[in-house]
């Protein structure tokens, strides 16, 4: 017999999470059906850096309250694929074989890690991702302190990988073919001094180059040099999820397409999170926003399309918090256009300004209120309507007119 | 819900409340040994330029952005309506600040979590102790439901 | 050369609590206080501080106190410190010394020489609680006749009135002296309470029109203000004569309280002193009086009644007796305790009378010619409390007027600093950061508190007396009984010593 849900969510991360809560927001009671493939209770994915430093353990890296998905009336599936979609019987086949129907359907399939071709890399005893907790645990039952670590990729997985083992190995060497790490959210000047810092707690770095091949233990990069180690981390970047929205007929660019409300071009099918594109208003360009706080605003609006409400999400923009070693990286936008930079010892700002627009901005270790900068990126308030002089030496609503203020001030928000 | 409102036009500048604030979410009875000497760091702040003075803390928004991009489920918005930070759960990677429009998520000075403002529930004090002391009525706390 | 004055007041600082928060730094005016950031401690310049304590009440720890220094010249009962000091001042500047409030010298205070009557045994007391009290009253002539029409209906001859709640207004403080806020703050208070509020000779804020049926507009000597709006919008225009804090002089407003709103208010240019003359230039005699007191009589259609007010000083009898023939409705007096916004310090000081000698005999006067019922009679000059307003009503007045106890109740620490213009209280100030601290929607419930309980107190008072209504109480001298008085001040009093019975 085929089973039946009023809304089904394939896949049980962020995107998942929020479509319930979406979904909740709008309809108390139609039923809803997790699958999901990972056995874990729901945790935000990102946290597993922390799980390896240390910041963090299991318990509470439960992303909801353990009753989240009973107190939401939530059906769970764990431990199967959805293997295909139906859009014509408006049903999906699991890897077990078995069907589900469903009125409403979320694709919340996420990303898998990439792996480029590399010779010899089947040759490579200890190979490892870093996207999952599995991976986490896996990883972690081969760390000792006389362990050498090899990552190849300097962006945000591999460098956050990198912080969680420090401590925990013998060393870590870094490749990257980008001239500098953290390409995806930092220029140069920001970049060196990160670097710096994770230099000091004992990375090394090989930017500019890349593996050309692996022997056993030992990889032969481009330049000459050979870097011997224990264990190596692949994170070169992340492939999304879209097969089973693809071969249903849904439209797939590099993501799966979606508009404002989260929908897919199959009727009846939305897609969210990882898996699926986003219209950045920052850059003006269709791309995936594979960030966790946008996994959460496409499920959310999402789900309360599923069930009927209006919800639009139309402001994605890219921002990211990050911290190596209790420095904080603070990004957001597009750096495009004029830059306002401000340099000390310790901190660094760029802002970037064009159309009469804040179009983005990096700031490192100047956390302090930057979320004004943030909201004025997703708001797009023209520069010209502020004392925008005095927002770009400082977040704070004192650069807004009074009136604005006020607005803001004396009712709800 | 009751919330804390600002008013600009009565707030005179005099950071009182900012003291206040870190007396209060310090759980030391006595404000001089609580304060005296110390960095202190509250959860309100007051915005000074020229003669304007307003202060600013968590607006406990109606669909607040800090909750919805909360890495680690730590940010979660309560039935009485309150935002409020599990700081055992926090792992302290500052998203929340990020995107906070008020600036009113604060990263703890411990560096290992962010902090807010749960309107004095979390510490004993039963009403918000910036609003209690406020010497002009430019904090208050009341009900402002819109229609 | 300038002789260096030691600073009467000395700001203490308890170092053990001082959190350094600078709160205190933040909101003086007169920049007495200073964060260093090499010690990391508060420091304190004594020589600015005026004892307002603004710093005091809003420190949040507790660690400010302000005392009496007590560096002293070699004591002298007749040179005390203060008179030197004033010497040197003045020998420094060659300037007359100003001031502001009211007289503090140590003369006589009668109220506090006059005790109430309680009934015992033989006159029941009643309990207002439970037994209608009658605090409320009307100002105005009670000389309406009885008179019928051709249809025999009663005519309505009551010349008009003004109804009052309880026996007390707030005294004329002009907008300018004080601050909008202040300003507000009394409107809102009067309207709420069922009372007046007086302009002073400010004119009257375009804003504050809707507050005119609980409005006493003034007109002084310089009339400052006046136009036909203004008299149409008040419930009653009182002409200003005098002033208690400065009998025979005119008034002084400092050109830095005279901000662009002031200007406009009072109809003269910004930033300039605003000097209204000690005598008005037409009047010279009563029938002088008279011919104003009509003018704004026809002004207003006969609808309002007419205050004149003038300062307690040695002839006041026979002036207020010139003023209750001169048509007016309402006589207000001002004693030599009365506050100013600014007056030279040795006027205010040595000029006048106390105001319950110049009651006592204004009300005897008034009598004896047979004329009371022709005026109301209002008194101020520093009436501090409830019981100082039954003595008042005792001695033969029908209502007073109150204002430097509304200033306290607005937070006033009787600094005697307005004509600074720095009001730290953000009364006596027109410095928009300054008249911001003052929030009306406090200020005016502060207001309505003190009159609330002054109502309960007056009614708790009367009652204990077995007089359920202040028409009963009025000039009912038997209900006071003078303690250490002499024979002359107990005439001029008309009551008897303590423990004399009927």
């Amino acid at each position: 017999m085929k089973e039946q849900s009023k809304y089904v969510i394939i896949g049980n991360s962020t995107a998942a999470v929020a479509a319930i809560e979406g979904i909740r927001s709008v309809d108390q009671t139609g039923g809803i059906l997790v699958i999901g493939d990972e056995k874990h209770f729901v945790y935000g994915r990102p946290l597993i850096s922390y799980y390896l430093l240390g910041t963090t353990d299991a318990e509470r890296m439960h992303y909801r309250p353990e009753t989240f998905y009973e107190d939401n009336g939530v059906a769970l599936r764990l431990g199967v694929r959805a293997a295909k979609i139906d859009p014509a019987h408006k049903e999906v086949t699991l890897s077990d074989g078995s069907k589900v129907g469903y009125e409403k359907l979320l694709v919340a399939t996420g990303s898998r890690p990439f792996d480029p071709p590399m010779e010899g890399i089947e040759s490579v005893p200890q190979r490892f991702h870093f996207m999952t907790m599995d991976d986490a645990l896996a990883l972690e039952t081969v760390l000792a302190s006389d362990k050498k670590v090899l990552i190849v990729g300097a962006g945000l997985i591999g460098l956050k990988c990198l912080e969680g083992i420090a401590a925990r190995v013998e060393s870590v060497a870094v490749v990257d073919l980008a001239d500098h790490i953290l390409p995806s959210i930092l220029d140069k000047t920001g970049a060196d001094m990160i670097q710096r810092t994770l230099e000091e707690h004992g990375a090394t770095f090989y930017l500019s180059d890349s593996v050309s091949r692996f022997d056993g233990n030992t990889a032969h990069l481009k330049s000459g040099k050979e870097i011997p180690f224990d264990i190596l981390v692949v994170a070169v970047g992340v492939r999304p999820n879209t097969e089973l929205v693809k071969e249903a007929g849904g439209e797939v660019v590099r993501g799966i397409v979606t508009d404002e409300c989260s929908r897919t071009s199959i009727p009846d099918v939305y897609a969210a999170g990882d898996c699926a594109e986003s219209y950045d208003i920052a850059t003006g360009t269709q791309r995936i926003l594979a960030l966790l706080p946008n996994a959460y605003f496409q499920g959310y609006c999402a789900g309360v399309n599923m069930a009927g409400g209006s919800e639009r999400f139309d402001n994605a923009v890219a921002f990211n918090a990050i911290g190596f070693f209790g420095r904080h990286v603070l990004t957001a936008g597009a750096y495009t256009g004029e830059a306002y930079t401000e340099q000390t010892a310790d901190t660094y700002k760029v802002l970037f300004v064009k159309d009469n627009l804040l179009k983005g901005f990096i700031l490192i270790d100047l956390p302090e209120r930057a979320g004004v900068y943030t909201a004025m990126l997703r708001s797009r308030t023209p520069l010209s309507e502020i004392d925008a002089e005095s927002l770009k030496q400082s977040p704070g609503w004192n650069a807004f007119p009074e009136k604005m203020r006020k607005e803001h001030f004396a009712k709800e928000v | 819900m009751k919330r804390i409102y600002v008013n600009e036009e009565w707030c005179l500048g005099c950071h009182l409340c900012e003291y206040e604030c870190a007396f209060a979410n310090s759980g030391i009875s006595d404000m001089v040994r609580a304060l005296k000497g110390k960095q202190i760091h509250p959860l309100i702040h007051i915005e000074d330029s020229g003669d304007v003075h307003f202060a600013v803390n968590c607006r406990h928004c109606k669909d607040p952005i800090c909750v919805k991009s909360c890495i680690s489920g730590a940010l979660s918005k309560g039935k009485d309506g309150i935002v409020r930070i599990d700081r055992d759960k926090c792992v302290g990677c500052l998203t929340c600040v990020l995107v906070c429009p008020y600036g009113a998520v604060l990263p703890a000075p411990d560096g290992h979590a962010a902090m807010k403002c749960a309107l004095c529930t979390d510490n004993g004090r039963g009403e918000p102790n910036c609003v209690k002391y406020c010497p002009n009525g430019a904090i208050v706390f009341e009900t402002r439901e819109e229609a | 050369m300038e002789l260096y004055i030691r600073p009467d007041y000395e700001v203490v600082r308890n170092t053990d609590k001082c959190i350094a928060c600078r709160v205190c730094e933040r909101q003086c005016a007169n920049g007495v206080h200073e964060y260093d950031p090499a010690t990391g401690k508060m420091r304190a310049d004594d020589s600015k501080c005026v004892n307002c304590h603004r710093c005091v009440s809003l420190c949040p720890t507790h660690a400010l106190k302000i005392v009496k220094t007590d560096d002293t010249y070699r004591e002298n009962a007749n040179w005390g410190v203060q008179t030197i000091n004033e010497v040197y001042r003045q020998a420094n500047t060659g300037g007359v010394l100003l001031s502001s409030m009211g007289n503090p010298k140590p003369y006589p205070v009668f109220w506090d020489k006059l005790l109430l009557n309680a009934s015992q045994v033989t006159n029941p007391p009643i309990d207002p609680l439970r037994e209608p009290m009658e605090t409320q009253l009307w100002l105005g002539k009670r000389t309406a006749k009885i008179e019928r029409d051709e249809k025999g209906r009663l005519k309505d001859t009551l010349p008009p009135q003004l109804k009052l709640s309880v026996p007390i207004l707030f005294s004329a403080m002009s907008y300018g002296s004080i601050s909008y806020n202040a300003h507000e703050s009394l409107a809102r208070a009067a309207e709420e309470l069922g009372i007046y509020y007086n302009t002073g000779e400010g004119g009257l804020h375009r804003d504050f029109y809707r507050y005119g049926k609980n409005t006493i507009v003034q007109v002084a000597s310089g009339r400052f203000g006046v136009h036909k709006e203004y008299l149409e919008a008040a419930a009653a225009i009182e002409i200003k004569m005098g002033q208690g804090a400065k009998p025979g002089i005119g008034g002084h407003l400092p050109g830095a309280k005279i901000s662009e709103d002031v200007s406009e208010t009072r109809m003269i240019p910004q930033g300039v002193d605003a000097i209204s003359p000690a005598p008005h230039h037409d009047i010279y005699s009563i029938e002088d009086l008279k011919q104003l007191v009509d003018s704004l009589k026809e002004a207003t259609e006969h609808k309002k009644p007419i205050i004149v007010k003038i300062a307690a000083v040695h002839n006041a009898a026979a002036i207020a007796s010139g003023i209750a023939r001169s048509g007016a409705d309402i006589i207000a007096i001002d004693g030599y305790r009365g506050g100013t916004g600014a007056a030279p310090t040795r006027i205010r000081d040595n000029v006048g009378i106390p105001i319950e000698m110049a009651l006592a005999q204004i009300d005897e006067r008034l009598r004896s010619e047979g004329i009371r019922d022709e005026v109301s009679i209002v008194v101020g000059g520093s009436i501090r409390s409830s019981a100082d307003v039954v003595k008042a009503i005792a001695l033969g007045a029908d209502a007073c007027y109150i204002g430097t106890a509304a200033l306290l109740a607005l937070g006033c620490h009787l600094c005697r600093s307005c004509h600074t213009g720095k009001c730290n209280w953000g009364i006596a100030t027109q410095q928009p950061d300054l008249v911001k601290r003052l929030n009306p929607n406090y200020g005016y419930k502060r207001l309505v508190n003190l009159v609330t309980a002054w109502k309960h107190e007056i009614e708790e008072i009367m009652g204990g007396m077995g007089i359920n209504s202040l028409e009963a109480l009025r000039g009912n001298r038997l209900m006071l009984r003078g303690i250490g008085l002499t024979d002359t001040e107990l005439r001029l009093l008309g009551v008897r010593y303590a423990g004399e019975s009927l």
